[in-house]
């Protein structure tokens, strides 16, 4: 169970404060609503670029970085296709430091040609090491165009392409950021050894006399419900033959996405798994496979990939892959297996709130989901799934037409 | 409404007094007092000695066992590892499904990680199925069997894995850095290509496995929220088996560092990334200037606001990252910067590391500088205590390195008192190009 109390500021800033007087830290953790999903379609990759360019100085403040530091504080940020998250900690005496900082970031930033240019080169080698330096690095760029028509989640956080980033402009960072970086559209959580009183004080000094901002509504199109399978083949430069499997899944509140992650823990979850049991040990028709979802916001992927061992046709693989997939559609799991994936989950959340910059995270996640208290009802939701609903859960997910197939060839 | 406009009128009242452009007051945390929290020793019955952290609010644990396994003990290449990994593979009673169904009905960890002189195995699991899981695990160190078929496989995707790795020039480069620091005859230097697969043997497995588990060295750390048990509970399982009590001895084996020092691989002729490794053979942690040196490598580059980072990244966008730090390594360790770059500006890359040094030889470090530093490593130290597992992490390093708890309070001494004149003084002894190697893989 994890405390919080919660106010909002009149500027519509959310604010919530988790208590933990244990540990000698404070952690100031700000989620913005807007993420790679908010983007410009030809414009792609700016809700990342722009959390780099979150960095490069605020109309106060020079430099970011080292005020914190000197603080004795460490911080980061990331983008998702759904929201962007700035976080920091430092030693609790110190809170102060980091509602200056941050909360002069939300006034404005410095909007500096030169950080820029730089953070454009910054992104454009971050793109390069992740996605094209590397052997199958292009995979889920072709997998999400394939598996979304329509939404935007068919691109990726770091973008389409290198050119959308290259073209970036100080006016689209300008537009960009006076439309979603404001109080109405963010949510604060404070963390650690702090005190809510001192918190609200301290909220109400720094961030109380920033302007409210327009809540920004999301209208973006919903993907249309898929009516035929597809398939891609690639071939390209790698070692190895690979498949790459998707189905869509329900949105992260819909009852569905708590089933579907349980169906991934008995398909992919660890080496007792079915996938890895039967593909990479008994018929050592995979080196690796791996089975997972992005635990997104709108309605997401169920992925099942893995590299073919040398010599095994893709038709064989994937006609085993689905032999799996349709075994777990016909066929009741047993009481022991719905246990063991239950028994992980309890697990897996008892480890991650091990952290206070987890909980603080965590937190603010369910706060942009509609109620930070959905939290603290996560492992009832689970708990309460039945194998009956794996059942009939996975007859509708793995329906063909609902599938998408990407074939990835080694040219050698 | 009273309420809300006397809100908004204080509100208007604080911005006037606000002035964003000044700092609050800092707190320095050059200025706290630092304790590294205790660690109870107690021992089994066969003489193994355990340590343990009682500490945390969740109800989990980790429980680690650390046998002196590494490959600094292996004849052959992998063959460590090899053991290692495949511990879980199959009992006498058991086989490779039933260990791992085992350990995740009870939504547990089972990891095995082979270091140089080490090789652990380590469980994460709620407190409440401890008990469930311990007989599982001692199982593991005197009746696993490495079958025939587990090994089969094993090889076969281990050695697609390195296939698919060796297309990376991070990968290739990681590995040949430190064949050029250590010679590829030492631990440190060795690595594997596929024939070293190719050329496992069950029977060695099995007599390596004899020698360094089951009648081997082992120390166990445990952590979290323990049981109130433990002591009973380990020694019962594990007190009465055949391990010997470890005395931490190191193996040591001289390097053979390469002549040349420069090297330029083309590793894939359409990448569009370099990755760079510049490094030099360093003392290890009880070498006097470790401690010194550990800050001027934060300067360096140890850090987002070190000199690296921001010339080489925050001014000349250069590369998505880049790092210095100073190897882990028991025996003797290296300084080593990392980086990967965009192709075409690998060399300018390159050269401005080596600017960088040169400032720091040739330049006294300022005290706005300095007194940052001082304060993030103090902060991060703080922050890197908070919570059992950081704790019992910062004792095992202390104690797999022969050194005791004054190591971190004269490391923590350091940090608040060394001078910008030694800061400079240690530069100039180990920041030489000359005494580097440099390596650029495509």
């Amino acid at each position: 169970m994890i405390h919080y109390n919660r106010f909002v500021l009149d500027n519509g800033l959310r604010v919530l404060v988790h208590e933990d007087h244990s540990t000698p830290m404070a952690v100031v953790n700000i989620m913005y609503d807007v993420g790679a999903k908010d983007e410009d379609p030809n414009k792609t990759g700016f809700a990342h670029l722009f959390e780099h360019l979150m960095f490069g100085g605020s109309i106060n403040i020079p430099d970011y970085d080292e005020p914190l530091q000197r603080a004795g504080g460490e911080n980061n940020a990331y983008t998702t296709n759904d929201l962007t998250n700035y976080y920091c900690q430092l030693p609790a005496q110190n809170l102060e430091t980091a509602f200056w900082l941050e909360s002069d970031r939300m006034l404005s930033l410095a909007f500096s040609e030169k950080s820029l240019e730089v953070q454009r080169k910054v992104v454009c080698e971050e793109f390069k090491e992740h996605y094209i330096n590397k052997p199958y690095g292009d995979a889920w760029h072709k997998m999400r165009a394939l598996a979304y028509q329509q939404h935007p989640y068919r691109w990726m956080t770091i973008g389409k392409e290198l050119k959308h980033v290259e073209d970036a402009k100080i006016e689209d960072v300008k537009h960009f950021f006076f439309k979603h970086y404001r109080p109405i559209n963010a949510i604060l959580v404070v963390a650690g050894n702090v005190k809510t009183e001192e918190v609200k004080t301290l909220a109400e000094k720094w961030f109380g006399s920033i302007e409210s901002g327009e809540k920004y509504n999301r209208n973006i199109p919903s993907e249309p419900k898929q009516t035929a399978a597809r398939l891609l083949e690639v071939t390209a430069d790698v070692p190895l033959d690979a498949l790459y499997k998707t189905w869509h899944i329900d949105s992260r509140l819909e009852k569905g996405y708590y089933v579907a992650d349980l169906i991934s823990e008995v398909l992919g979850g660890g080496t007792s798994s079915r996938l890895y049991q039967v593909l990479v040990k008994e018929k050592q028709l995979f080196s690796n496979i791996e089975c997972y979802h992005f635990g997104t916001v709108d309605k997401g992927l169920f992925t099942i990939e893995g590299k073919l061992v040398k010599g095994v046709k893709m038709q064989d693989a994937e006609d085993a892959v689905n032999e799996i997939v349709s075994k777990i559609q016909s066929e009741l799991i047993s009481d022991i297996e719905l246990q063991k994936v239950k028994n992980k989950t309890e697990s897996v959340i008892a480890f991650e709130d091990m952290s206070v910059m987890n909980r603080a995270n965590s937190l603010a996640f369910y706060e942009l989901l509609g109620d930070a208290d959905l939290m603290n009802k996560e492992l009832l939701k689970y708990q309460e799934i039945t194998s009956e609903e794996i059942l009939e859960y996975s007859k509708q997910i793995f329906d063909p037409n609902n599938s998408n197939t990407l074939h990835y060839y080694s040219k050698n | 409404m009273i309420l809300t406009t006397a809100i908004r009128c204080t509100t208007i009242a604080r911005t006037k007094m606000l002035n964003r452009k000044q700092a609050p007051h800092i707190y320095d945390p050059v200025e706290f007092v630092l304790n590294l929290p205790p660690c109870e020793k107690f021992t089994l019955d066969n003489g193994v000695d355990v340590y343990a952290v009682n500490a945390g609010e969740e109800e989990v644990m980790l429980a680690e066992w650390v046998f002196f396994a590494g490959n600094s003990y292996e004849e052959q290449n992998i063959l460590a590892a090899t053991t290692n990994f495949l511990l879980k593979n199959g009992t006498k009673h058991k086989t490779a499904f039933a260990i791992s169904e085992h350990f995740e009905f009870y939504g547990a960890y089972l990891n095995r990680h082979c270091y140089n002189e080490t090789a652990t195995v380590s469980l994460h699991c709620l407190t409440k199925h401890l008990s469930a899981l311990l007989p599982v695990v001692a199982e593991m160190f005197t009746e696993s069997i490495f079958p025939e078929e587990e090994l089969a496989i094993y090889k076969q995707n281990q050695k697609q894995r390195l296939q698919v790795n060796l297309k990376k020039c991070d990968f290739v480069a990681n590995r040949l850095i430190d064949e050029y620091l250590f010679g590829f005859d030492h631990p440190y230097g060795r690595y594997t290509s596929t024939e070293d697969y190719d050329k496992l043997q069950r029977e060695d497995i099995l007599k390596f496995y004899q020698q360094y588990y089951t009648q081997g060295k082992c120390i166990l750390f445990v952590a979290g929220k323990l049981p109130e048990d433990i002591k009973q509970q380990l020694n019962n399982v594990f007190g009465k088996l055949s391990f010997k009590p470890a005395t931490v001895d190191a193996v040591n084996i001289p390097a053979t560092p390469a002549k040349e020092k420069k090297y330029e691989i083309l590793n894939d002729p359409n990448g569009v990334q370099g990755a760079i490794r510049i490094a030099r053979p360093f003392p290890n942690r009880r070498h006097p200037d470790f401690p010194k040196v550990s800050v001027l490598n934060n300067i360096f580059g140890g850090f987002f606001g070190s000199r690296l980072m921001s010339n080489i990244r925050e001014d000349k966008g250069y590369t998505y990252g880049i790092h210095s730090y100073l190897q882990n390594h028991v025996q003797s360790s290296s300084w080593m910067i990392s980086t990967e770059a965009g192709r075409d500006v690998c060399r300018a890359t390159i050269e401005e590391v080596y600017k960088e040094m040169e400032g720091l030889r040739n330049e006294i470090v300022d005290q706005e500088e300095l007194d940052l530093v001082r304060n993030f490593m103090i902060g991060t130290i703080l922050g890197d205590l908070d919570g059992p597992f950081q704790i019992i992490a910062r004792w095992k390093n202390y104690i797999l390195n022969n050194l005791t708890e004054d190591y971190f309070y004269n490391s923590i001494n350091v940090i608040k008192t060394v001078s910008a004149e030694e800061l400079q003084e240690v530069a100039k002894k180990y920041l030489n190009p000359e005494e580097f190697y440099e390596l650029l893989v495509i």
